[in-house]
């Protein structure tokens, strides 16, 4: 029987000292793998997830970037547009500003979030796992949403008291999601093939935002009705588009999400 | 066991790999020596299922690249001179995280084992980018045979070492790559890689020009049998 020894390996005043910790014909119970691949795709996603939070709860570059930005441009707007209090308050402006608002911080957040990928050559270790590479890509795609709805869920109270106008509406609050799921997937995907080249902080928006345009334009539109307590016939053609775009979308980036991350 | 017959990979019209045959068999140790662009990160990175073979075929312990890469990808552990680890994670948690990524069993146990192997027990709770480059590689290292990969393929893992941290890193590969491991790794450090490997195969203008046994060349030679190989 072979044994397998450990070198524990100390500072420099320490000794070398040998030790068996597993063998070769019993090897420890703990690298037997789990065969289910529902199972470890799930795993995988939780994984990646619990990864991004983990890492952003430490070193709050992303979320406070995201933040800062967000805020930032509802203070620009509020001044560029020199707007009287009526105006403010309107419901075409609100929601245009809103999706303006979270477009530009989350095209940040997307950038940022890939680009700790390949900074340090993580996403070649994230594609070396046995695990179907669309775990990849939703770990991602979920963990940017929750960055996203944290972003969200700061910018909508401050709006309010701003611009003395009520965001708390179930509609409105759907209509975020939705918005914020469709812009996530693209935006994901997008920004994959992005980080792979030189200029991506520049590439990113340049290909992200033609794409986004339909599920702003629904987005703008369907806020736009629930501020002003429009019937349902008026609103529900831009949720229906929000909700074929995310379906649709989510489809093609599971399909084209492997080759997008392979030389 | 590895074998590679008639590789291509071409980067648009510039060929890189021009038809390589290559083969390895169980548990030995080869390095894979070469000038700067001859090919030797780009061949690893098609053995290692990053990259995609334009022509020919790869078969890694009978499965083929790419058709088979998520087979391949479980009996792999790649370290290259970056560490792939996240520096905002401790390294228990780095090592949590590709735990949970290969779907083991019993993670804890098998991480303070491998953290045990790599001589990291006592800081397995800070953050990894308060590491040395030495430590991280030697984590690296960790990551890599976390699963007991059969195969360990090494891209210059000495890369930005000094001394000191070679020497430690040496060690740990001594311990960790060479018991019944197939081990593919590229150097330009000929006397590591003389005193490592087991067969030096030389990597020049994208196809393997020469290939020795250790038993076969005296280590003070190996500079001889490299140059030989690369201008000839």
């Amino acid at each position: 029987m072979i044994c397998w020894y450990s070198i524990e390996l100390r500072l420099k005043d320490e000794p070398l000292k040998a030790r068996p910790i597993a063998t070769i014909d019993q090897p420890s119970a703990a690298v037997k793998m789990k065969p289910s691949v529902k199972g470890s795709l799930a795993r995988a996603i939780w994984a990646i997830v619990w990864k991004d939070l983990a890492a952003e709860l430490r070193s709050r570059e992303l979320l406070s970037a995201m933040l800062v930005f967000a805020l930032l441009v509802i203070l620009i707007f509020n001044f560029a547009l020199e707007l009287d209090a009526r105006t403010r308050a309107s419901a075409t402006v609100t929601a245009g500003v809103l999706w303006a608002t979270f477009t530009f911080a989350g095209t940040l957040g997307l950038n940022r979030s890939m680009a700790m990928e390949k900074d340090r050559g993580c996403l070649d270790g994230l594609l070396l796992a046995p695990v179907d590479r669309s775990a990849i890509y939703f770990g991602k795609v979920i963990g940017n949403l929750v960055f996203m709805a944290i972003v969200e869920a700061v910018v909508l109270p401050v709006y309010s008291v701003l611009y003395n106008v009520n965001l708390f509406k179930p509609g409105l609050l759907l209509v975020i999601l939705l918005g914020s799921i469709g812009y996530v997937v693209v935006g994901t995907l997008l920004a994959a093939m992005a980080v792979q080249t030189r200029t991506r902080d520049v590439l990113l928006p340049i290909l992200l935002f033609p794409v986004v345009i339909p599920i702003i334009i629904a987005a703008v539109k369907a806020s736009t009705g629930f501020l002003q307590a429009a019937g349902w016939d008026e609103i529900m053609p831009w949720l229906n588009l929000l909700m074929a775009y995310d379906v649709i979308f989510t489809a093609i980036a599971f399909m084209v999400f492997d080759f997008v991350v392979e030389e | 066991m590895i074998t590679v017959h008639r590789l291509v990979k071409r980067y648009g019209l510039k060929p890189v790999l021009r038809g390589l045959d290559f083969h390895v068999e169980q548990g030995e140790f080869v390095a894979l020596l070469g000038p700067n662009g001859a090919g030797k990160t780009t061949f690893l990175r098609i053995l290692s299922s990053l990259s995609r073979p334009t022509l020919g075929d790869v078969t890694i312990n009978g499965k083929r690249l790419p058709q088979q890469a998520s087979d391949v990808r479980r009996m792999l552990g790649v370290v290259s001179h970056l560490p792939l680890l996240y520096g905002d994670l401790t390294a228990e948690e780095n090592l949590r995280f590709f735990a949970r990524m290969y779907s083991l069993p019993n993670e804890n146990r098998r991480i303070a084992e491998v953290l045990e192997l790599v001589g990291l027990s006592s800081r397995r709770r800070d953050l990894v980018r308060t590491f040395s480059r030495g430590m991280q590689q030697r984590l690296a290292i960790g990551r890599a045979v976390l699963h007991e990969p059969e195969v360990m393929l090494f891209d210059e893992p000495h890369t930005g070492l000094d001394q000191d941290a070679c020497t430690m890193l040496d060690g740990v590969l001594r311990e960790v790559a060479v018991r019944g491991r197939t081990v593919v790794m590229t150097s330009h450090d000929l006397a590591r890689a003389a005193d490592l490997a087991s067969r030096f195969d030389v990597l020049s203008r994208g196809v393997i020009v020469s290939s020795v046994q250790r038993a076969a060349i005296n280590p003070n030679d190996l500079l001889v049998f490299y140059r030989t190989a690369v201008e000839g």
